[in-house]
C-alpha cells in the first residue's frame, strides 16, 4: 500500500496566543515552527497502516510532501525520522497559496505518485479551514472521507471500512479506494488504525506518544539519507493562482473584565443572581 | 445584486436547525445586496422537509431527493448544477457543510470562505470575517470567484425567524456521478439527546479530564445539566478518554458555542478548547487549581474540588429555581 501524506508547517499551535498581525500580515516572530499537528495524526496513521508493528517491519511505502519556502524540508526530514519513505518539497511562498492552489499542486503529485490513499488532517491549525482534502478529491474525482476516526483496510488499501466523526453521531462506511482522508481527533486511540498485516493482538499506546518513533537514533539518521525530491508550483504546471484575498487580520477583542476568584457555592450563586442576572 | 442559495441540512428526514444559521446569512446578503435567496433541501425525505422552510421568505424551496444516508459525492453534483446560476451558496459550518461544500466549491472552481463569523458588504462587495489560528486571529476574506462558497458558523449567526408567506416549492434534477458507487454508508448512529443541542442552548455545562470516568459524567455533571436545562459539552481529553460521545467536544475542532452561561468543570483550558467557548457571555470555571489556564477567559473562578462543588451548586440551583 502506497500513502501520501501531505504535511503543512505551521507557527507553534500552543502558542498561538502570541502571533502578531500587521495589516494584510501574521507574523511569528519568535514562535517555532512544527508540523500541523492534524497532518502529524495523518503521518501516524499512515505509518500505521504501512507495517506490521509486532515485528516493526514497513510493508507499505508512505511518501510525504510539503508545499511551502525551503525551510519546510526540515519538517519533511522529520517525517521522514518517524518512518515515511520519501519526501517531495514543492516550493512556493505561503502567499501564494490557498486551498485551491493546494489541492492543484497536490492533484499533480498524486498523478505522478499514484499512491492508493491520500491521508492528511482537516485543517491546518492556522488557517483552520477544513477545505483543501474534499477539494483535492473532487479535482481527482476521488471519494473523500473527512473525520476518520476508525479505519481498517484489506486488499492493499483498495477497500477500506471507516467510521467517520459526525456532528449528529458516527457515520460507518465501506469505500471502494483510492480515496482521501482526512483523519479525526481520536484516530489514534488503541485499536482505531487496522491493516490486517499487525496481529490483531497489537495494541498501539494512546494518543500523546506521537514523537517516539523520533527517540530512535537509528531512524533519524537513515531520515537524512532518505530521498528528498525538491520541485516548484510552476515546474508542476499550475499556476499559482488563488481563488481569494485576505484583505486584513486583527487580534481578537480580549474579554474585559478580571476574574472574579470565589472560595464557595454560595458566592458563586449569588454572583451568578444579582451581578451577572444569569440565574 | 446578489442571490443566494441556502444548502439546507437534514437528519432523519427533518431539518437541522444549522439550518436557520445559513438562511440568516442568505437574508443579509440578499437584503444588502438586493438581491433574493433560494433554499435547496436534499436528501432523503426532502419533499416533506422542504414545508419546514417555506415561511422564511426565500424566493423559492428547490428540492432534490435522494435516497439513504448522506454521502458528500452524491450529493455534491446536484447542489453545484443548481448552485452555479447564484452568487453565493451557503450552509452551515457544521461537520455536513464543511464536508459537502467545499467539493461543490471545487466542482465550480469556486472559492471557500470557511467557517465564517461575520459577513459585511462594501460597495456590493461581500467581505467575510473568520476566525483563524484557533481563535487567536480574525481575517477579513474576499473570495474573487464569480461563485462564492461560504459556510456560517453557527455560534455566531442568530437563527432565522420565520417572517409568514409561503415560497414555492420546486423538484429540481438529480445530477448523479460515478464516485458516488465507491463510498456505501452502512449507517449513521444518530445521537438523540432531551437534552437542548450544543449549539444552540443558552447554558452549556461542560466537562473535563478530573471527572475521571463515564459514570461520574453521568452521577456528578448531569445532575447539574439537568437542573439549569442546561447541553452537556466535555474538552477534548474527555472525550478522547471516553467518557462522553464526540459530539460533545467543543472546541477548535469541535463545536464552538457562544451561550449566555458557560460552566467549565476541571477544565484546564487548552488554547484548543478556549477557541470554542470563550465567546460565551458569562464564564465560570470551577477548578482546584487556580493558575489553570481557563483563568484567562473566566468570569468567575470557583477554586474547589469539583466533586464537593458540583453537588453543592447542582442543589443551589434547585433551590433558586424553585
Amino acid at each position: 500500500m502506497k500513502i501520501l501524506v501531505p504535511i503543512k508547517r505551521v507557527a507553534d499551535p500552543a502558542n498561538a496566543n502570541k502571533v502578531k498581525v500587521s495589516g494584510a500580515t501574521v507574523t511569528h516572530d519568535g514562535l517555532e515552527w512544527v508540523m500541523n499537528p492534524f497532518d502529524e495524526w495523518a503521518l501516524e496513521t499512515a505509518l500505521r497502516l504501512t507495517e506490521n508493528a509486532a515485528d516493526k517491519t514497513r510493508v507499505g511505502e508512505i511518501v510525504v510532501v510539503s508545499i511551502g519556502p525551503k525551510e519546510a524540508a526540515d519538517t519533511i526530514r522529520e517525517a521522514l525520522g518517524k518512518g515515511a519513505e520519501r519526501g517531495i518539497l514543492v516550493e512556493g511562498s505561503d502567499a501564494e497559496l490557498d486551498s485551491h492552489v493546494v489541492a492543484q499542486v497536490l492533484a499533480k503529485i498524486v498523478e505522478k505518485e499514484q499512491p492508493d490513499l491520500v491521508l492528511m488532517g482537516k485543517q491546518s491549525a492556522d488557517g483552520d479551514s477544513n477545505v483543501a482534502g474534499t477539494k483535492l478529491a473532487e479535482t481527482l474525482d476521488w471519494p473523500i472521507l473527512n473525520y476518520v476516526s476508525h479505519v481498517e483496510t484489506a486488499d492493499g488499501g483498495k477497500t477500506l471500512t471507516l467510521k467517520r466523526e459526525l456532528d449528529v453521531g458516527v457515520q460507518t462506511l465501506k469505500v471502494t479506494g483510492p480515496a482521501v482522508l482526512t483523519v479525526s481527533d481520536r484516530i489514534l486511540k488503541p485499536g482505531t488504525v487496522k491493516n490486517g498485516v499487525t496481529p490483531a493482538s497489537f495494541e498501539y499506546a494512546d494518543l500523546g506518544d506521537l514523537n517516539s518513533r523520533l527517540s530512535n537514533l537509528k531512524n533519524i539518521m537513515a531520515a537524512r539519507k532518505k530521498p528528498l525530491d525538491e520541485t516548484t508550483i510552476a515546474a508542476l504546471g499550475v499556476e499559482p493562482a488563488r481563488v481569494d484575498t485576505y484583505v486584513g487580520f486583527k487580534l481578537p477583542a480580549g474579554r474585559s473584565g478580571n476574574t472574579t476568584y470565589l472560595e464557595s457555592v454560595d458566592d458563586l450563586v449569588a454572583k451568578l443572581q444579582t451581578e451577572a442576572k444569569v440565574l | 445584486m446578489t442571490d443566494v442559495l441556502v444548502v439546507a441540512e437534514l437528519s432523519l428526514g427533518k431539518i437541522r436547525k444549522t439550518t436557520l444559521s445559513a438562511i440568516a446569512f442568505a437574508k443579509t446578503v440578499a437584503e444588502g445586496t438586493s438581491g433574493e435567496f433560494d433554499i435547496l433541501v436534499i436528501g432523503d425525505g426532502a419533499e416533506d422537509a422542504a414545508d419546514e422552510v417555506t415561511g422564511f421568505g426565500a424566493r423559492k424551496v428547490l428540492t432534490a431527493a435522494i435516497e439513504g444516508d448522506y454521502r458528500c459525492e452524491a450529493y455534491a453534483p446536484t447542489v453545484a448544477a443548481v448552485g452555479k446560476e447564484y452568487g453565493v451558496l451557503v450552509a452551515c459550518a457544521s461537520t455536513y457543510g464543511k464536508d459537502l461544500m467545499p467539493r461543490v466549491a471545487a466542482k465550480l472552481g469556486a472559492g471557500v470562505a470557511s467557517d465564517i463569523s461575520k459577513v459585511d458588504i462594501d460597495g456590493g462587495e461581500l467581505v467575510y470575517t473568520r476566525p483563524m489560528y484557533a481563535g487567536n486571529v480574525i481575517g477579513s476574506l474576499k473570495v474573487t470567484t464569480d461563485v462564492q462558497v461560504v459556510t456560517v458558523r453557527q455560534s455566531e449567526f442568530e437563527p432565522a425567524a420565520e417572517s409568514g408567506g409561503s415560497s414555492d416549492t420546486e423538484e429540481v434534477d438529480v445530477v448523479e456521478a460515478d464516485v458516488a458507487s465507491r463510498v456505501e454508508s452502512l449507517g449513521i448512529e444518530v445521537v438523540q439527546s432531551e437534552r437542548p443541542d450544543l449549539s444552540e442552548a443558552d447554558v452549556v455545562v461542560s466537562g473535563g479530564r478530573s471527572l475521571k470516568s463515564a459514570e461520574n459524567f453521568e452521577k456528578v455533571l448531569e445532575p447539574l445539566v439537568d437542573a439549569l436545562g442546561a447541553a452537556m459539552g466535555a474538552s477534548r481529553a474527555a472525550v478522547d478518554a471516553g467518557y462522553v460521545p464526540n459530539e460533545l467536544q467543543v472546541g477548535q475542532t469541535g463545536k464552538v458555542v457562544a451561550p449566555k452561561l458557560y460552566i467549565a468543570v476541571g477544565i484546564s483550558g487548552a488554547i484548543q478548547h478556549l477557541a470554542g467557548m470563550k465567546g460565551s457571555k458569562v464564564i465560570v470555571a470551577i477548578n482546584k487549581d487556580k493558575e489553570a489556564p481557563i483563568a484567562q477567559v473566566a468570569d468567575y473562578f470557583l477554586v474547589a474540588d469539583l466533586f464537593d462543588a458540583v453537588p453543592a451548586l447542582t442543589a443551589a440551583v434547585k433551590k433558586a429555581k424553585g
